[in-house]
C-alpha cells in the first residue's frame, strides 16, 4: 500500500508539470498582455511605454519563451507563485483565503448531494418503477438539465428576493452560504441520485441479497448493511468526479452569489488579464483534481475488500 | 402426524411480456420432521421456484397467487413482514446453488455469521464472535478464528458452502432447505458437502429439503422424494419405492436416464423432447408428449384431461396409466 501511494505521489509530478506547461501556454498564447491592458488609456503614450518596459522586465517578459517557463516552473517549486500583475499583492495571499472559501462552499454543496443523491436514489431503487422513483428521476432529469446559473437565479428570486429569508449577496457568513450551497448541491445530486440508483437495482437484483433475506434481516438493515456497501463503489467515483468539480471553483455559481472564492477570482483575473493569478488558480484546481483522484482511489480499497493494490 | 412444513396446492406465476409463466402450477409438499425429503426433476421444473416459495423468497416479477404454505401449523403467506423475518434463517434457513456469490463480498464471512445471531438472538457481540468461530470450525473451516475475517473472494466453492452452511444452521432450525447445494461445486467436494448436510442436520434434528437434478445425491440422502416436472409434482414416495419401483413414465424415464456402472451400453438411454415452454403447455398430462407409455397403450385421455394426484400405498403419483386412475 505504501509503496502504492508513493508511486502515485511521483506520478503527480509529471501531471503537475503538464499543467504548468500547458497554462504558460496559454498565457503565452493569447495576443493582449495584462501589461498593456493594465496601462490602457490612463497615461500618456511614452511614460506608458516606459513603464510597461519596466513590469516587462519585471515579470520576465523580455525573455525568450522558454527562459519565462524555466524562471516560472523554478518559482511554482519553491512555492512562489508570484505577484498579481493588478494588484501587485503576491498571488497565494490572495488565492489562500479564498481557496479556503471554494472548500466551505464545496463541501457544503457535497454535503447536499450526498444527503440528497443518496436517499433519492436508494429510494428510487427500492420503489422501482412506483411513484417515488417516478418522482424523483424527474427532479433529477430536471436537475441534470437545467443551467446551475438558472437554479441560482431561481432560488435567488424565491428566497432573498419575495420572501426575504436569504441575502441575494455574499457576506462571507454562514446565511449567504445556504443558497449558492443549495443550487450547487442539488445539481451535483441529481447526477449522484441517477448513479446511486442504477447502482443500487444491480446490487439488490445480487445473490447475496437474497441470501440476507432467507436469514431474516430486516429490509432497512439490508438496504444499508448489504447493498448500500456495494453500491458505493460507483457512487465513490462519482463522488470524486464532483469533489473535484466543486473544488476546481464552481466559476458561475461563485459569481452569480458573490461568493468569494477561486472561482470568482478566475473570472476576475480573466478580465485583468492578470496572467499571473490565472495560472495559479488553474494550478491549485487541477493539483486538487490530482489529489481527490488519489484519495478516491485509495478509498476504493476500504469500500470495498476485493481492490488491492498490493503486488 | 401433521407435517412441520406443508404446501399444498402452491401456485407461483411470473408475469412476463410474452404472457404469465405458471413456474410452479399446483404443487403439494410435506416435509415432516426430521427427514430428508428430496425434490428433483430438470431444469426448468420449477423445483427451485417452490424453494424459494416456501420462505417467499421469489422476487418480481414472480409472485405466489395462490395456494398456501403452513409452517408448524401457521400460515405462511399472510404472516407479516416481521413474522416473516422471524421464521426465515432462525426456523427455516435456506442456501444455495452459487455460495460464492451468495456472500456478500464486502462484509466478512464472520459478521454475515454475527449478523444473524444478533438478528434473532439476544447476544452480546463477544458471545456471537465465539459462536461463529465454532460454527465455522463445526462445518470444516480449518484456522476459523484467523478465517473470521476473511471475504467471500478469499475462499474456495467448497469453503463458501461450508460457510453458507454454517449461516443456515446457526440458529439449529427445523427446516433447512438447501437449493442444489453441490451443483456448482468440483465432484470431489460434492461428496464432503453432502456428508456435512447429512451429518450437522441428523445432529440437530433439522428437516432437510433437497432440491437436485442429481438422482444419485437423492439416493444417498433423501428419506421421501418428489419428482417434479413442468412446475407439477408427478409422483411422490419414499426413496427405496422410488428407485425400485417407479410409477410414473416421467420417472422411470429418469431412472433409466442415468448410466448404470459396469454396464456398457451402446447409448445412454434418454427421455425424448425437452420440458415443455411455458408459452406452449399441453393442455392435459404435462408428459404426455414424451411419454413413451402413452403412446404404447394409445391412451387418448392424456391430452385431453389433466390427471390428478393419486393417493398411492407408498405415496402419490400423477398419471392417468396408473389402476385407479380413470
Amino acid at each position: 500500500m505504501a509503496n502504492y501511494v508513493i508511486r502515485r505521489l511521483l506520478m503527480i509530478i509529471p501531471i503537475i508539470f503538464g499543467i504548468l506547461f500547458l497554462t504558460f501556454l496559454i498565457k503565452a498564447l493569447i495576443p493582449t498582455d495584462a501589461v498593456s491592458a493594465l496601462f490602457s488609456g490612463t497615461v500618456s503614450e511614452d511614460k506608458a511605454a516606459e513603464a510597461i518596459a519596466q513590469i516587462r522586465e519585471k515579470y520576465h517578459l523580455d525573455l525568450p519563451w522558454y527562459r519565462q517557463f524555466g524562471i516560472y516552473v523554478w518559482d511554482v517549486m519553491h512555492l512562489d507563485l508570484g505577484e498579481s500583475v493588478r494588484t501587485r499583492q503576491p498571488v497565494i495571499d490572495e488565492i489562500g483565503f479564498r481557496y479556503v472559501n471554494t472548500l466551505i462552499l464545496a463541501f457544503s454543496a457535497l454535503i447536499v448531494a450526498i444527503v440528497v443523491g443518496l436517499v433519492t436514489g436508494m429510494l428510487s431503487a427500492y420503489f422501482k418503477n412506483t411513484w417515488i422513483d417516478v418522482t424523483s428521476m424527474s427532479v433529477g432529469m430536471m436537475g441534470i438539465s437545467m443551467p446551475a446559473f438558472f437554479l441560482g437565479f431561481v432560488l435567488i428570486f424565491i428566497f432573498s428576493v419575495q420572501l426575504r429569508w436569504l441575502p441575494v449577496i455574499g457576506r462571507g457568513d454562514f446565511q449567504s452560504l445556504i443558497l449558492p450551497a443549495l443550487t450547487l448541491g442539488f445539481i451535483e445530486a441529481a447526477a449522484l441520485s441517477r448513479v446511486t440508483r442504477s447502482s443500487m437495482l444491480d446490487v439488490l437484483s445480487r445473490e447475496y441479497i437474497r441470501t440476507a433475506r432467507a436469514k431474516g434481516m430486516s429490509e432497512s438493515y439490508i438496504l444499508f448493511r448489504h447493498a448500500l456497501p456495494n453500491a458505493f463503489l460507483s457512487i465513490l467515483t462519482m463522488i470524486g468526479l464532483q469533489i473535484g468539480n466543486l473544488l476546481g471553483g464552481a466559476f458561475i455559481i461563485e459569481v452569480i452569489f458573490g461568493w468569494h472564492g477561486i472561482g470568482e477570482l478566475a473570472v476576475k483575473a480573466i478580465q485583468w488579464r492578470d496572467f499571473t493569478i490565472t495560472q495559479a488558480v488553474i494550478l491549485v484546481s487541477a493539483g486538487t483534481y490530482v489529489f481527490v483522484n488519489l484519495i478516491v482511489d485509495l478509498l476504493y480499497t476500504w469500500v470495498d475488500p476485493r481492490i488491492s493494490y498490493e503486488e | 402426524m401433521t407435517a412441520l412444513l406443508e404446501i399444498e396446492n402452491l401456485q407461483t406465476h411470473f408475469k412476463t411480456e410474452g404472457g404469465v409463466v405458471r413456474a410452479v402450477d399446483g404443487v403439494d409438499l410435506k416435509v415432516n420432521e426430521g427427514e430428508v425429503l428430496g425434490i428433483v426433476g430438470e431444469s426448468g421444473s420449477g423445483k427451485t421456484v417452490t424453494a424459494l416459495s416456501a420462505l417467499r423468497l421469489v422476487d418480481e416479477p414472480g409472485k405466489i397467487v395462490g395456494g398456501s404454505i403452513r409452517y408448524d401449523g401457521r400460515d405462511v403467506l399472510s404472516m407479516n413482514k416481521k413474522e416473516l423475518t422471524q421464521l426465515r434463517g432462525d426456523r427455516i434457513s435456506m442456501i444455495f446453488q452459487q455460495p460464492r456469490v451468495c456472500l456478500n463480498p464486502v462484509i466478512s464471512i464472520g459478521r454475515q455469521i454475527t449478523e444473524l445471531l444478533k438478528q434473532h438472538r439476544d447476544i452480546s457481540s463477544k458471545e456471537a464472535r465465539n459462536t461463529a468461530i465454532s460454527l465455522l470450525n463445526s462445518v470444516g473451516i480449518p484456522d476459523a478464528e484467523k478465517r473470521f475475517s476473511a471475504y467471500a473472494h478469499e475462499l474456495s466453492g467448497g469453503q463458501a458452502q461450508r460457510v453458507m452452511i454454517a449461516i443456515a444452521l446457526a440458529l439449529k432450525p427445523r427446516v433447512l432447505i438447501a437449493d442444489e447445494p453441490t451443483t456448482a461445486l468440483d465432484v470431489t467436494i460434492q461428496a464432503q458437502i453432502i456428508e456435512l448436510l447429512r451429518e450437522l442436520c441428523r445432529e440437530m434434528g433439522t428437516a432437510l429439503v433437497l432440491v437436485t437434478h442429481d438422482l444419485g445425491v437423492v439416493a444417498e440422502l433423501a428419506d421421501r422424494v418428489a419428482v417434479m416436472y413442468a412446475g407439477q409434482v408427478v409422483e411422490e414416495t419414499d426413496v427405496e419405492t422410488l428407485f425400485s419401483n417407479p410409477q410414473h413414465p416421467y420417472t422411470q424415464g429418469l431412472l433409466s436416464s442415468m448410466p448404470v456402472l459396469g454396464q456398457r451400453a451402446e447409448r445412454l438411454t434418454a427421455i425424448p423432447g425437452t420440458v415443455p415452454k411455458p408459452s406452449d403447455m399441453p393442455p392435459a398430462c404435462r408428459f404426455a408428449p414424451r411419454c413413451k407409455t402413452r403412446i404404447s397403450l394409445g391412451m387418448d385421455i392424456c391430452n385431453q384431461e389433466p390427471p390428478q394426484l393419486l393417493r398411492t400405498a407408498k405415496g402419490s403419483v400423477r398419471c392417468w396409466a396408473i389402476e385407479g386412475a380413470s
